[in-house]
């Protein structure tokens, strides 16, 4: 396996279902970082056979929410000192508002100006999402 | 508390709430004349994106025996709706002049939106294909007041089982209610969708699914008819086998019950013929003057005047 080096301080986002890392990273905006970064792919894991893990030298905000829609399995380390200070375990949010666009062409979202389209949790097992208004189902994973 | 509450999906009223707006329905057909004042000096407003004239005069007849006025549009063309505005904004022009406000609209979840931007009760009349829960309640009080219960039946429901929204909403609806059990009548292709069997399934609802009427009818409390349509069939020899299947007449009214009711949440083509409408068990016509009193129980309820 490859070896990156421990960070000091930063953030470890691991076990990214393999695959995902780069849409991840992408998201991060992390291509024009300009402190170390790296992007770990298919790293060989117990618990999903392959994964993928990111690790960034550094302090940055991110959304959880859409973290965790991209992929609720994964996990975020915040590291001080060389030590993991924080795990934060991600799941699907209950609400999401704004991400999920509905395309059912029925729906009010298709003629109303300036509508923000909200999604319920509905499944939490399946990863299904509701349109608020008109039930049209999503899973999370065509987000 | 119904009082300042919409009214957007069947399952928004707790079967508690169902109960009091049924029962102030009754006291409403006991003596009309006593709520012929209850709404004076309050507005209805009919906002209606597309015609549906039955569902509008009913409303507007609830409306009017309640002795309150009515304001509103029967289609978009004549509006400032036909100029693009939003629904956000009709809405909150709409609650300066009305107390109440009912919607229909070809796009599913425009009646939501409205009632997201106002604290006036916004009733739903409609959405597309997606819901119209005052159709639900007409037929519980319909059901209710012929039956004198809503819970220990046996309900049938006929024809067109996937796509009949009305059919989707009883079922849940029903289904609320103890020991009542489901006979679903339709062709294959037309069957309930995955979703209502898995919500049948998970709560325990005792249900059956059959193809033709005459084997079950003797069985049944209450038919539901709807609609099957040819072009729903997949091939012609299915629609050949099972069309008639599908069509009440005095024949198969022979075997049902005596005490059995049948419902159609109109209007009706060919599906239930002409000769059975004679028959005391036919309801679907009085179904519509249920309609109406039970528009008026929820719009006496929403607005809080029913003591
Ligand atoms: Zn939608």
């Amino acid at each position: 396996m490859v070896t990156v080096n421990a960070i000091k301080k930063g953030i470890v986002i691991d076990h990214i279902k393999a695959g995902y890392g780069i849409k991840i990273f992408k998201y991060l905006g992390l291509e024009n970082a300009d402190f170390t970064v790296a992007l770990i792919m298919n790293a060989p894991s117990n618990k999903l056979g392959k994964k993928d893990i990111i690790k960034i030298e550094n302090a940055i905000d991110m959304d959880y929410i859409v973290l965790g829609l991209i992929d609720p399995n994964l996990t975020i380390n915040i590291i001080e000192e060389e030590v993991i200070k924080e795990k934060i375990k991600l799941k699907l949010p209950e609400r999401v508002e704004d991400i999920i666009k509905c395309k059912n062409p029925r729906c009010v979202t298709s003629i109303e100006r300036d509508i923000i389209h909200v999604f319920y949790l509905v499944d939490e097992y399946s990863g299904e999402y509701k349109c608020q208004f008109c039930d049209e189902i999503y899973f999370h994973s065509e987000v | 508390m119904l009082k300042g509450r919409h009214l957007i999906d069947p399952m928004d009223f707790s079967v508690e709430e169902l109960t009091q707006i049924f029962d102030f329905a009754d006291k409403i057909i006991s003596n009309p004349q006593k709520y012929s004042d209850l709404c004076k000096g309050k507005i209805l407003a009919t906002l209606f994106y597309e015609p549906s004239t039955r569902t509008r005069f009913s409303f507007e007849a609830a409306m009017l025996r309640l002795g309150g006025q009515v304001i509103g549009f029967s289609e978009p063309n004549s509006s400032s709706v036909a100029k693009g505005e939003s629904i956000a904004d009709t809405i909150r022009t709409i609650a300066c002049y009305a107390d109440i406000t009912v919607i229909r609209h070809p796009k599913e979840g425009a009646p939501k939106l409205a009632s997201m931007y106002t604290d006036m009760p916004v009733i739903n009349a409609g959405d597309g294909g997606h819901q119209h829960p005052t159709q639900t309640l007409t037929d519980l009080l319909t059901i209710r007041s012929k039956l004198g219960k809503l819970k220990g039946l046996t309900i049938g429901l006929c024809g067109d089982l996937k796509f009949g929204r009305t059919v989707h909403s009883l079922i849940k609806a029903m289904s609320r209610y103890e020991n009542n059990q489901f006979v679903l009548i339709s062709p294959k292709e037309l069957q309930i969708p995955d979703y209502l069997r898995k919500y049948l399934v998970e709560n325990k609802i005792d249900f059956k699914e059959v193809e033709r009427l005459e084997e079950v009818i003797d069985k049944l409390d209450i038919l539901y008819m709807t609609r099957v349509q040819r072009e729903r069939f997949f091939n012609e020899e299915d629609y050949i086998r099972l069309k008639d299947s599908y069509i009440l007449d005095i024949e198969k009214m022979k075997q049902a019950k005596e005490k059995m009711i049948v419902l159609h949440p109109l209007p009706r083509v060919n599906e239930i013929s002409i000769e059975v409408d004679k028959d005391p068990r036919a309801y679907y016509f009085e179904q519509a003057k249920f309609g109406m009193y039970v528009r008026m129980a929820l719009i006496a309820k929403l607005l809080g005047v029913d003591e």
